[in-house]
Protein backbone atom coordinates (compact mmCIF):
# COMPACT_ATOMS: atom_id res chain seq x y z
CA UNK A 1 0.00 0.00 0.00
CA UNK A 2 2.84 2.36 0.91
CA UNK A 3 4.63 1.34 -2.27
CA UNK A 4 1.47 2.06 -4.23
CA UNK A 5 1.15 5.50 -2.67
CA UNK A 6 4.76 6.45 -3.34
CA UNK A 7 4.60 5.24 -6.94
CA UNK A 8 1.44 7.30 -7.45
CA UNK A 9 3.24 10.30 -6.02
CA UNK A 10 6.21 9.68 -8.30
CA UNK A 11 3.93 9.57 -11.35
CA UNK A 12 2.33 12.86 -10.40
CA UNK A 13 5.74 14.45 -9.92
CA UNK A 14 6.83 13.26 -13.38
CA UNK A 15 3.59 14.43 -14.99
CA UNK A 16 3.72 17.81 -13.29
CA UNK A 17 7.31 18.27 -14.48
CA UNK A 18 6.10 17.50 -18.00
CA UNK A 19 3.30 20.04 -17.66
CA UNK A 20 5.81 22.68 -16.57
CA UNK A 21 7.90 22.03 -19.71
CA UNK A 22 4.79 22.31 -21.89
CA UNK A 23 3.34 25.38 -20.16
CA UNK A 24 6.47 27.50 -19.50
CA UNK A 25 6.69 28.81 -23.10
CA UNK A 26 3.07 30.03 -22.87
CA UNK A 27 3.66 31.59 -19.45
CA UNK A 28 6.84 33.27 -20.65
CA UNK A 29 5.09 34.55 -23.77
CA UNK A 30 2.34 36.21 -21.68
CA UNK A 31 4.77 37.50 -19.06
CA UNK A 32 7.08 39.02 -21.69
CA UNK A 33 4.14 40.70 -23.42
CA UNK A 34 3.45 42.81 -20.29
CA UNK A 35 7.06 43.95 -19.82
CA UNK A 36 8.76 47.18 -20.84
CA UNK A 37 11.39 47.05 -23.58
CA UNK A 38 14.11 47.28 -20.91
CA UNK A 39 12.57 44.71 -18.56
CA UNK A 40 12.05 42.11 -21.24
CA UNK A 41 15.80 41.70 -21.79
CA UNK A 42 16.81 42.28 -18.15
CA UNK A 43 19.09 39.80 -16.41
CA UNK A 44 18.32 37.96 -14.20
CA UNK A 45 14.91 37.46 -15.83
CA UNK A 46 11.85 37.93 -13.63
CA UNK A 47 8.87 35.63 -14.02
CA UNK A 48 6.38 38.37 -13.27
CA UNK A 49 6.46 41.68 -15.11
CA UNK A 50 7.24 44.62 -12.83
CA UNK A 51 5.85 47.11 -13.62
CA UNK A 52 3.01 45.60 -15.64
CA UNK A 53 2.69 47.58 -18.86
CA UNK A 54 -0.13 47.22 -21.39
CA UNK A 55 1.50 49.30 -24.15
CA UNK A 56 2.62 46.29 -26.19
CA UNK A 57 -0.97 45.31 -26.99
CA UNK A 58 -2.33 48.52 -28.55
CA UNK A 59 1.05 49.03 -30.22
CA UNK A 60 1.19 45.56 -31.79
CA UNK A 61 -2.37 46.03 -33.04
CA UNK A 62 -1.57 49.38 -34.64
CA UNK A 63 1.80 48.69 -36.33
CA UNK A 64 0.43 45.76 -38.36
CA UNK A 65 -3.23 45.00 -39.16
CA UNK A 66 -3.79 42.11 -36.74
CA UNK A 67 -7.55 42.73 -36.61
CA UNK A 68 -7.79 42.42 -40.38
CA UNK A 69 -5.62 39.28 -40.32
CA UNK A 70 -7.99 37.76 -37.78
CA UNK A 71 -10.96 38.56 -39.97
CA UNK A 72 -9.15 37.07 -43.03
CA UNK A 73 -8.16 33.88 -41.21
CA UNK A 74 -11.64 33.50 -39.77
CA UNK A 75 -13.30 34.07 -43.14
CA UNK A 76 -11.01 31.65 -44.99
CA UNK A 77 -11.13 28.90 -42.36
CA UNK A 78 -14.93 29.17 -41.96
CA UNK A 79 -15.53 28.97 -45.71
CA UNK A 80 -13.08 26.05 -45.96
CA UNK A 81 -14.91 24.26 -43.18
CA UNK A 82 -18.49 24.80 -44.35
CA UNK A 83 -17.65 24.19 -48.00
CA UNK A 84 -15.48 21.16 -47.22
CA UNK A 85 -18.16 19.61 -45.02
CA UNK A 86 -20.79 20.03 -47.74
CA UNK A 87 -18.75 18.57 -50.63
CA UNK A 88 -17.19 15.78 -48.53
CA UNK A 89 -20.48 14.67 -47.01
CA UNK A 90 -22.15 14.67 -50.43
CA UNK A 91 -19.43 12.50 -51.95
CA UNK A 92 -19.24 10.31 -48.86
CA UNK A 93 -22.99 9.70 -48.99
CA UNK A 94 -22.80 8.60 -52.63
CA UNK A 95 -19.85 6.28 -51.96
CA UNK A 96 -21.45 4.84 -48.82
CA UNK A 97 -25.01 4.33 -50.03
CA UNK A 98 -25.67 4.76 -53.75
CA UNK A 99 -24.93 2.21 -56.44
CA UNK A 100 -23.49 3.54 -59.65
CA UNK A 101 -21.06 2.41 -62.34
CA UNK A 102 -17.41 3.12 -61.51
CA UNK A 103 -18.07 3.59 -57.80
CA UNK A 104 -15.28 1.38 -56.45
CA UNK A 105 -12.77 2.54 -59.05
CA UNK A 106 -13.44 6.21 -58.36
CA UNK A 107 -13.24 5.66 -54.62
CA UNK A 108 -9.91 3.92 -55.05
CA UNK A 109 -8.58 6.86 -57.10
CA UNK A 110 -9.72 9.29 -54.38
CA UNK A 111 -7.93 7.21 -51.75
CA UNK A 112 -4.82 7.14 -53.94
CA UNK A 113 -4.74 10.96 -54.02
CA UNK A 114 -4.22 10.83 -50.24
CA UNK A 115 -0.63 9.90 -51.10
CA UNK A 116 0.00 13.18 -52.94
CA UNK A 117 1.66 15.67 -50.56
CA UNK A 118 0.69 19.34 -50.59
CA UNK A 119 4.04 20.38 -52.10
CA UNK A 120 3.38 18.52 -55.35
CA UNK A 121 0.59 20.88 -56.39
CA UNK A 122 2.33 24.00 -55.04
CA UNK A 123 3.99 25.17 -58.28
CA UNK A 124 1.28 24.09 -60.77
CA UNK A 125 -1.50 25.61 -58.65
CA UNK A 126 0.48 28.83 -58.26
CA UNK A 127 0.76 29.03 -62.04
CA UNK A 128 -2.94 28.19 -62.43
CA UNK A 129 -4.06 30.87 -59.97
CA UNK A 130 -1.67 33.35 -61.56
CA UNK A 131 -3.19 32.72 -65.00
CA UNK A 132 -6.71 33.36 -63.70
CA UNK A 133 -5.56 36.47 -61.77
CA UNK A 134 -6.22 35.16 -58.30
CA UNK A 135 -2.79 35.89 -56.82
CA UNK A 136 -3.09 38.12 -53.74
CA UNK A 137 -6.72 37.07 -53.28
CA UNK A 138 -8.10 34.51 -50.82
CA UNK A 139 -9.44 32.18 -53.53
CA UNK A 140 -6.33 29.95 -53.71
CA UNK A 141 -6.76 29.34 -49.97
CA UNK A 142 -10.47 28.55 -50.30
CA UNK A 143 -11.04 26.61 -53.53
CA UNK A 144 -8.60 23.67 -53.05
CA UNK A 145 -9.57 22.92 -49.41
CA UNK A 146 -13.28 23.07 -50.30
CA UNK A 147 -13.16 20.91 -53.41
CA UNK A 148 -10.28 18.54 -52.73
CA UNK A 149 -10.34 16.70 -49.41
CA UNK A 150 -9.98 12.94 -49.86
CA UNK A 151 -9.50 12.45 -46.14
CA UNK A 152 -12.84 14.07 -45.35
CA UNK A 153 -14.62 11.81 -47.85
CA UNK A 154 -12.96 8.73 -46.39
CA UNK A 155 -13.74 9.68 -42.77
CA UNK A 156 -17.40 10.50 -43.41
CA UNK A 157 -17.95 7.47 -45.62
CA UNK A 158 -16.73 5.23 -42.80
CA UNK A 159 -19.17 6.95 -40.45
CA UNK A 160 -22.14 6.87 -42.83
CA UNK A 161 -21.72 3.12 -43.23
CA UNK A 162 -22.42 2.68 -39.51
CA UNK A 163 -25.85 4.35 -39.85
CA UNK A 164 -28.59 1.65 -40.11
CA UNK A 165 -30.09 1.48 -43.61
CA UNK A 166 -33.64 0.67 -42.39
CA UNK A 167 -34.45 4.37 -41.94
CA UNK A 168 -33.53 5.14 -45.53
CA UNK A 169 -35.39 2.15 -46.90
CA UNK A 170 -38.56 3.28 -45.16
CA UNK A 171 -38.09 6.78 -46.58
CA UNK A 172 -37.48 5.35 -50.04
CA UNK A 173 -40.73 3.40 -49.92
CA UNK A 174 -42.44 6.68 -49.05
CA UNK A 175 -40.95 8.12 -52.26
CA UNK A 176 -38.03 10.15 -50.88
CA UNK A 177 -35.19 10.85 -53.32
CA UNK A 178 -31.49 10.63 -52.38
CA UNK A 179 -31.26 14.38 -51.77
CA UNK A 180 -34.07 14.23 -49.20
CA UNK A 181 -32.48 11.22 -47.52
CA UNK A 182 -29.07 12.94 -47.45
CA UNK A 183 -30.36 16.17 -45.94
CA UNK A 184 -33.13 14.81 -43.69
CA UNK A 185 -31.70 11.49 -42.45
CA UNK A 186 -27.95 11.19 -43.02
CA UNK A 187 -26.73 14.68 -42.09
CA UNK A 188 -28.72 14.99 -38.82
CA UNK A 189 -27.43 11.58 -37.71
CA UNK A 190 -23.85 12.44 -38.67
CA UNK A 191 -23.51 15.60 -36.57
CA UNK A 192 -20.78 14.16 -34.26
CA UNK A 193 -18.64 13.10 -37.25
CA UNK A 194 -19.25 16.44 -38.97
CA UNK A 195 -18.18 18.34 -35.85
CA UNK A 196 -15.00 16.26 -35.56
CA UNK A 197 -14.09 16.75 -39.22
CA UNK A 198 -15.11 20.42 -39.04
CA UNK A 199 -12.72 21.14 -36.16
CA UNK A 200 -9.95 19.39 -38.07
CA UNK A 201 -10.54 21.34 -41.30
CA UNK A 202 -10.83 24.65 -39.44
CA UNK A 203 -7.61 24.22 -37.45
CA UNK A 204 -5.66 22.82 -40.38
CA UNK A 205 -6.49 25.82 -42.53
CA UNK A 206 -6.19 28.34 -39.69
CA UNK A 207 -2.62 27.12 -39.08
CA UNK A 208 -1.57 27.00 -42.75
CA UNK A 209 1.56 29.00 -43.52
CA UNK A 210 3.21 27.92 -46.77
CA UNK A 211 0.20 28.54 -49.03
CA UNK A 212 -0.63 32.05 -47.68
CA UNK A 213 3.11 32.80 -47.92
CA UNK A 214 3.22 32.12 -51.65
CA UNK A 215 -0.20 33.51 -52.63
CA UNK A 216 -0.59 36.71 -50.58
CA UNK A 217 1.43 39.89 -51.13
CA UNK A 218 -0.55 42.77 -49.58
CA UNK A 219 -0.44 43.05 -45.80
CA UNK A 220 -4.18 43.70 -45.63
CA UNK A 221 -4.81 40.26 -47.16
CA UNK A 222 -2.54 38.38 -44.72
CA UNK A 223 -3.72 35.57 -42.48
CA UNK A 224 -2.72 35.42 -38.80
CA UNK A 225 0.32 33.07 -39.20
CA UNK A 226 1.59 35.05 -42.19
CA UNK A 227 1.21 38.36 -40.35
CA UNK A 228 3.08 36.90 -37.35
CA UNK A 229 6.01 36.15 -39.61
CA UNK A 230 6.04 39.82 -40.73
CA UNK A 231 6.17 40.94 -37.10
CA UNK A 232 9.33 38.85 -36.79
CA UNK A 233 10.97 40.21 -39.91
CA UNK A 234 9.94 43.85 -39.23
CA UNK A 235 10.23 44.09 -35.43
CA UNK A 236 12.61 41.20 -34.77
CA UNK A 237 14.22 42.56 -31.62
CA UNK A 238 11.17 44.05 -29.89
CA UNK A 239 10.32 40.95 -27.94
CA UNK A 240 7.60 42.44 -25.76
CA UNK A 241 5.77 43.54 -28.89
CA UNK A 242 6.27 40.18 -30.63
CA UNK A 243 5.02 38.22 -27.61
CA UNK A 244 1.94 40.46 -27.40
CA UNK A 245 1.23 39.63 -31.06
CA UNK A 246 1.72 35.89 -30.34
CA UNK A 247 -0.59 36.09 -27.33
CA UNK A 248 -3.26 37.79 -29.43
CA UNK A 249 -2.82 35.09 -32.08
CA UNK A 250 -3.04 32.19 -29.64
CA UNK A 251 -5.45 33.32 -26.91
CA UNK A 252 -8.78 32.62 -28.67
CA UNK A 253 -7.57 29.19 -29.82
CA UNK A 254 -6.53 28.29 -26.27
CA UNK A 255 -9.85 29.48 -24.82
CA UNK A 256 -11.87 27.45 -27.33
CA UNK A 257 -9.61 24.46 -26.70
CA UNK A 258 -10.13 24.76 -22.93
CA UNK A 259 -13.89 24.62 -23.49
CA UNK A 260 -13.94 21.61 -25.80
CA UNK A 261 -10.55 19.89 -25.59
CA UNK A 262 -12.14 16.44 -25.89
CA UNK A 263 -13.46 17.22 -29.38
CA UNK A 264 -10.13 18.69 -30.45
CA UNK A 265 -8.17 15.65 -29.28
CA UNK A 266 -10.61 13.25 -30.94
CA UNK A 267 -10.77 15.30 -34.13
CA UNK A 268 -7.05 15.66 -34.57
CA UNK A 269 -6.07 12.22 -33.33
CA UNK A 270 -8.53 10.78 -35.83
CA UNK A 271 -7.40 12.85 -38.76
CA UNK A 272 -3.67 12.96 -38.23
CA UNK A 273 -2.97 16.68 -38.22
CA UNK A 274 0.76 17.27 -38.02
CA UNK A 275 3.00 20.13 -38.84
CA UNK B 1 -31.47 1.12 -57.96
CA UNK B 2 -30.43 2.13 -61.49
CA UNK B 3 -31.99 5.61 -61.21
CA UNK B 4 -29.42 6.38 -58.48
CA UNK B 5 -26.68 6.88 -61.08
CA UNK B 6 -27.58 10.46 -61.99
CA UNK B 7 -27.97 11.35 -58.32
CA UNK B 8 -24.64 9.74 -57.47
CA UNK B 9 -22.75 11.72 -60.10
CA UNK B 10 -24.42 14.89 -58.82
CA UNK B 11 -23.26 14.07 -55.28
CA UNK B 12 -19.66 13.26 -56.18
CA UNK B 13 -19.20 15.93 -58.88
CA UNK B 14 -17.78 18.73 -56.66
CA UNK B 15 -15.07 16.55 -55.15
CA UNK B 16 -14.28 14.73 -58.41
CA UNK B 17 -13.83 18.03 -60.27
CA UNK B 18 -11.72 19.30 -57.34
CA UNK B 19 -9.61 16.16 -57.38
CA UNK B 20 -8.90 16.57 -61.09
CA UNK B 21 -8.20 20.32 -60.87
CA UNK B 22 -6.23 20.43 -57.62
CA UNK B 23 -4.50 17.03 -57.41
CA UNK B 24 -4.38 14.96 -60.62
CA UNK B 25 -3.70 17.71 -63.18
CA UNK B 26 -1.12 19.48 -60.91
CA UNK B 27 0.64 16.16 -60.40
CA UNK B 28 0.98 15.66 -64.16
CA UNK B 29 1.89 19.34 -64.61
CA UNK B 30 4.73 19.23 -62.07
CA UNK B 31 6.12 16.19 -63.85
CA UNK B 32 5.96 17.99 -67.19
CA UNK B 33 7.49 21.16 -65.73
CA UNK B 34 10.37 19.16 -64.27
CA UNK B 35 11.38 18.20 -67.83
CA UNK B 36 10.94 21.68 -69.22
CA UNK B 37 12.01 25.26 -69.13
CA UNK B 38 9.33 27.90 -68.83
CA UNK B 39 9.13 31.64 -68.22
CA UNK B 40 5.29 31.82 -68.00
CA UNK B 41 5.17 33.69 -71.34
CA UNK B 42 6.57 31.48 -74.09
CA UNK B 43 5.60 27.86 -74.59
CA UNK B 44 7.08 25.22 -72.32
CA UNK B 45 10.40 24.10 -73.80
CA UNK B 46 11.44 20.47 -73.45
CA UNK B 47 14.90 20.23 -71.87
CA UNK B 48 14.99 16.53 -71.10
CA UNK B 49 16.59 15.59 -67.79
CA UNK B 50 18.57 18.83 -67.53
CA UNK B 51 16.68 20.10 -64.48
CA UNK B 52 17.41 16.85 -62.68
CA UNK B 53 21.06 17.01 -63.73
CA UNK B 54 21.27 20.59 -62.44
CA UNK B 55 19.71 19.62 -59.12
CA UNK B 56 21.77 16.47 -58.62
CA UNK B 57 25.01 18.32 -59.33
CA UNK B 58 24.08 21.16 -56.96
CA UNK B 59 25.66 20.78 -53.51
CA UNK B 60 22.87 23.00 -52.09
CA UNK B 61 20.30 20.40 -53.12
CA UNK B 62 22.24 17.62 -51.38
CA UNK B 63 22.67 19.84 -48.37
CA UNK B 64 18.87 20.21 -48.20
CA UNK B 65 18.44 16.45 -48.58
CA UNK B 66 20.89 15.61 -45.77
CA UNK B 67 19.41 18.34 -43.56
CA UNK B 68 15.92 16.90 -44.07
CA UNK B 69 17.18 13.39 -43.27
CA UNK B 70 18.99 14.73 -40.20
CA UNK B 71 15.77 16.39 -39.00
CA UNK B 72 13.74 13.24 -39.70
CA UNK B 73 16.28 10.89 -38.16
CA UNK B 74 16.46 12.76 -34.85
CA UNK B 75 12.91 14.14 -34.58
CA UNK B 76 11.16 10.79 -34.98
CA UNK B 77 12.96 8.76 -32.28
CA UNK B 78 13.01 11.75 -29.91
CA UNK B 79 9.31 12.59 -30.24
CA UNK B 80 8.16 8.94 -30.22
CA UNK B 81 10.19 8.04 -27.12
CA UNK B 82 8.86 11.07 -25.22
CA UNK B 83 5.32 10.32 -26.43
CA UNK B 84 5.51 6.62 -25.47
CA UNK B 85 6.92 7.34 -21.99
CA UNK B 86 4.21 9.90 -21.26
CA UNK B 87 1.49 7.61 -22.67
CA UNK B 88 2.66 4.69 -20.50
CA UNK B 89 2.55 6.85 -17.37
CA UNK B 90 -0.89 8.17 -18.32
CA UNK B 91 -2.25 4.70 -19.15
CA UNK B 92 -3.63 4.02 -15.67
CA UNK B 93 -6.52 5.20 -13.61
CA UNK B 94 -5.24 8.22 -11.73
CA UNK B 95 -6.47 11.59 -10.61
CA UNK B 96 -5.97 14.52 -13.03
CA UNK B 97 -5.41 12.09 -15.91
CA UNK B 98 -7.56 13.98 -18.42
CA UNK B 99 -5.99 17.26 -17.30
CA UNK B 100 -2.50 15.98 -18.05
CA UNK B 101 -3.65 14.68 -21.42
CA UNK B 102 -5.25 18.03 -22.28
CA UNK B 103 -2.14 20.00 -21.31
CA UNK B 104 0.27 17.76 -23.25
CA UNK B 105 -1.98 18.05 -26.29
CA UNK B 106 -2.25 21.85 -26.10
CA UNK B 107 0.82 22.64 -28.28
CA UNK B 108 -0.60 20.44 -31.08
CA UNK B 109 -3.54 22.82 -31.70
CA UNK B 110 -1.47 26.01 -31.68
CA UNK B 111 -0.20 27.47 -34.99
CA UNK B 112 3.33 26.27 -35.72
CA UNK B 113 4.32 29.79 -36.72
CA UNK B 114 3.28 31.25 -33.33
CA UNK B 115 4.99 28.38 -31.49
CA UNK B 116 8.20 28.88 -33.46
CA UNK B 117 8.08 32.62 -32.78
CA UNK B 118 7.77 32.06 -29.02
CA UNK B 119 10.66 29.60 -29.16
CA UNK B 120 12.75 32.09 -31.14
CA UNK B 121 12.42 34.29 -28.07
CA UNK B 122 13.02 31.46 -25.56
CA UNK B 123 16.14 30.32 -27.43
CA UNK B 124 17.50 33.82 -28.09
CA UNK B 125 21.27 33.41 -27.61
CA UNK B 126 21.70 36.69 -25.67
CA UNK B 127 18.44 37.34 -23.80
CA UNK B 128 16.48 34.07 -24.04
CA UNK B 129 15.01 32.33 -21.01
CA UNK B 130 16.65 28.99 -21.85
CA UNK B 131 20.18 30.37 -21.81
CA UNK B 132 19.40 32.40 -18.66
CA UNK B 133 18.30 29.22 -16.90
CA UNK B 134 21.35 27.35 -18.18
CA UNK B 135 23.54 30.18 -16.86
CA UNK B 136 21.96 29.72 -13.42
CA UNK B 137 23.18 26.13 -13.30
CA UNK B 138 26.63 27.11 -14.55
CA UNK B 139 26.29 26.21 -18.23
CA UNK B 140 27.12 28.68 -20.96
CA UNK B 141 24.27 28.13 -23.43
CA UNK B 142 24.88 27.70 -27.17
CA UNK B 143 23.84 30.10 -29.92
CA UNK B 144 20.84 27.88 -30.79
CA UNK B 145 19.35 28.86 -34.17
CA UNK B 146 22.23 31.29 -34.79
CA UNK B 147 24.85 28.54 -34.46
CA UNK B 148 25.78 26.19 -37.31
CA UNK B 149 25.84 23.10 -35.12
CA UNK B 150 22.81 24.00 -33.00
CA UNK B 151 20.39 25.39 -35.61
CA UNK B 152 18.90 22.03 -36.60
CA UNK B 153 18.71 20.70 -33.01
CA UNK B 154 16.81 23.90 -32.15
CA UNK B 155 14.26 23.21 -34.88
CA UNK B 156 13.96 19.59 -33.70
CA UNK B 157 13.45 20.72 -30.11
CA UNK B 158 10.59 23.01 -31.16
CA UNK B 159 9.02 20.23 -33.24
CA UNK B 160 9.22 17.67 -30.43
CA UNK B 161 7.67 20.15 -27.99
CA UNK B 162 4.86 20.94 -30.40
CA UNK B 163 4.10 17.46 -31.72
CA UNK B 164 4.72 14.78 -29.09
CA UNK B 165 1.18 15.24 -27.73
CA UNK B 166 -0.24 13.93 -30.99
CA UNK B 167 1.79 10.70 -30.90
CA UNK B 168 1.00 10.40 -27.17
CA UNK B 169 -2.74 10.34 -27.89
CA UNK B 170 -2.27 7.67 -30.58
CA UNK B 171 -0.03 5.59 -28.27
CA UNK B 172 -2.64 5.88 -25.49
CA UNK B 173 -5.27 4.47 -27.83
CA UNK B 174 -2.88 1.62 -28.71
CA UNK B 175 -2.07 0.89 -25.05
CA UNK B 176 -5.75 0.66 -24.21
CA UNK B 177 -5.98 -2.19 -26.70
CA UNK B 178 -3.43 -4.32 -24.81
CA UNK B 179 -5.33 -6.87 -22.67
CA UNK B 180 -4.43 -6.48 -18.98
CA UNK B 181 -4.49 -10.29 -18.53
CA UNK B 182 -1.20 -10.43 -20.43
CA UNK B 183 0.49 -8.29 -17.79
CA UNK B 184 -1.13 -10.22 -14.95
CA UNK B 185 -0.01 -13.56 -16.37
CA UNK B 186 3.52 -12.26 -16.92
CA UNK B 187 3.67 -10.93 -13.39
CA UNK B 188 2.65 -14.34 -11.99
CA UNK B 189 5.45 -15.86 -14.08
CA UNK B 190 7.86 -13.46 -12.39
CA UNK B 191 8.47 -11.00 -15.24
CA UNK B 192 9.81 -7.65 -14.03
CA UNK B 193 8.75 -4.24 -15.37
CA UNK B 194 11.41 -4.22 -18.11
CA UNK B 195 10.56 -7.75 -19.27
CA UNK B 196 6.87 -6.84 -19.39
CA UNK B 197 7.65 -3.72 -21.41
CA UNK B 198 10.04 -5.56 -23.73
CA UNK B 199 7.92 -8.67 -24.33
CA UNK B 200 4.33 -7.39 -24.02
CA UNK B 201 4.02 -3.62 -24.48
CA UNK B 202 6.47 -3.20 -27.36
CA UNK B 203 5.23 -6.12 -29.51
CA UNK B 204 1.57 -5.33 -28.85
CA UNK B 205 2.16 -1.71 -29.80
CA UNK B 206 4.08 -2.50 -32.98
CA UNK B 207 1.18 -1.63 -35.35
CA UNK B 208 0.70 1.72 -33.57
CA UNK B 209 4.42 2.47 -33.59
CA UNK B 210 4.66 1.51 -37.24
CA UNK B 211 1.77 3.82 -38.15
CA UNK B 212 3.35 6.70 -36.22
CA UNK B 213 6.81 6.13 -37.72
CA UNK B 214 5.44 6.15 -41.27
CA UNK B 215 3.19 9.20 -40.82
CA UNK B 216 5.97 11.03 -38.96
CA UNK B 217 8.49 10.31 -41.72
CA UNK B 218 6.07 11.68 -44.31
CA UNK B 219 5.36 14.85 -42.32
CA UNK B 220 9.05 15.32 -41.39
CA UNK B 221 10.10 15.23 -45.03
CA UNK B 222 7.68 18.15 -45.51
CA UNK B 223 8.88 20.23 -42.53
CA UNK B 224 8.88 23.95 -43.30
CA UNK B 225 7.03 26.37 -40.96
CA UNK B 226 9.14 26.07 -37.79
CA UNK B 227 12.42 26.09 -39.71
CA UNK B 228 11.37 29.12 -41.77
CA UNK B 229 10.42 31.13 -38.65
CA UNK B 230 13.37 30.09 -36.45
CA UNK B 231 15.83 31.34 -39.04
CA UNK B 232 13.63 34.28 -40.05
CA UNK B 233 12.95 33.28 -43.65
CA UNK B 234 16.54 32.32 -44.40
CA UNK B 235 18.28 28.96 -44.60
CA UNK B 236 20.07 29.32 -41.28
CA UNK B 237 23.79 29.81 -40.64
CA UNK B 238 25.74 28.23 -43.53
CA UNK B 239 22.49 26.62 -44.85
CA UNK B 240 22.30 24.59 -41.65
CA UNK B 241 18.49 24.47 -41.67
CA UNK B 242 17.86 24.42 -45.43
CA UNK B 243 15.30 21.61 -45.67
CA UNK B 244 13.95 20.28 -48.94
CA UNK B 245 10.64 22.21 -48.89
CA UNK B 246 12.51 25.43 -48.11
CA UNK B 247 14.80 24.64 -51.04
CA UNK B 248 11.78 24.15 -53.33
CA UNK B 249 10.15 27.33 -51.99
CA UNK B 250 13.27 29.37 -52.64
CA UNK B 251 13.85 27.97 -56.14
CA UNK B 252 10.22 28.46 -57.17
CA UNK B 253 9.22 31.73 -55.49
CA UNK B 254 12.46 33.65 -55.00
CA UNK B 255 14.66 32.52 -57.90
CA UNK B 256 11.71 31.58 -60.18
CA UNK B 257 13.55 28.50 -61.44
CA UNK B 258 10.29 26.60 -62.01
CA UNK B 259 11.88 23.66 -63.83
CA UNK B 260 14.51 22.97 -61.20
CA UNK B 261 12.00 23.49 -58.38
CA UNK B 262 9.65 21.02 -60.07
CA UNK B 263 12.44 18.47 -60.37
CA UNK B 264 13.16 18.77 -56.64
CA UNK B 265 9.41 18.43 -55.98
CA UNK B 266 9.26 15.23 -58.01
CA UNK B 267 12.19 13.82 -56.00
CA UNK B 268 10.32 14.59 -52.74
CA UNK B 269 7.11 13.11 -54.14
CA UNK B 270 8.80 9.89 -55.20
CA UNK B 271 10.38 9.54 -51.75
CA UNK B 272 7.01 9.98 -50.02
CA UNK B 273 5.32 7.63 -52.48
CA UNK B 274 7.92 4.92 -51.85
CA UNK B 275 7.50 5.20 -48.07
CA UNK B 276 3.71 5.03 -48.40
CA UNK B 277 3.91 1.96 -50.63
CA UNK B 278 6.39 0.30 -48.26
CA UNK B 279 3.84 0.91 -45.51
CA UNK B 280 1.20 -1.07 -47.40
CA UNK B 281 3.70 -3.85 -47.96
CA UNK B 282 4.95 -4.14 -44.39
CA UNK B 283 1.69 -3.42 -42.57
CA UNK B 284 0.69 -7.06 -42.72
CA UNK B 285 4.06 -8.18 -41.42
CA UNK B 286 3.88 -5.87 -38.42
CA UNK B 287 0.46 -7.08 -37.32
CA UNK B 288 1.79 -10.60 -36.94
CA UNK B 289 4.97 -9.53 -35.16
Amino acid sequence: MILDLSSRLLFHVVMLAGCVVVLVPFVWMISSSFKTAADVIAFPPSWLPNPIVMDNYPQSLSILPMGTAYFNSFKISTLDTIGGLITCSMAAYAFARLRFPGRDGLFFVILATLMIPQEVSLIPLYILFKQIHMIDTHWPLILPPVFQNPYGIFLLRQFFRTIPVELEEAARIDGANPWTIYTRIILPLAVPALVTLGIFIFLYNWNQFLTPLIYLNSTENFTVPLLLSSYLSDYGSEWGLLMAACTIAMAPLIVVYALGQRYFIEGIALSGLKG
Amino acid sequence: MRRDTAWAYFFIAPQIIGMLAFAVVPMIAVLALSFGSWDLIHALKWVGANNYKDEFSDPIFWKSVTNTLYYTGVFIPASLIVALLVAMVLNRKMALRSWYRAIFFLPVITPTVAVALVWTWLLNPDYGLVNDLLYDVGISGPGWYADIGWAMPSAILVSVWRNFGYSMVIFLAGLQGVPSQLYEAAQIDGAGPWARFRHITLPMLSPTTFFLVVTSIISSLQVFDQVFILTNGKAGPDDATRVIVFHIYELAFRVFAWGQASAATVVLFVAILLITLLQFRFQRWVHYA
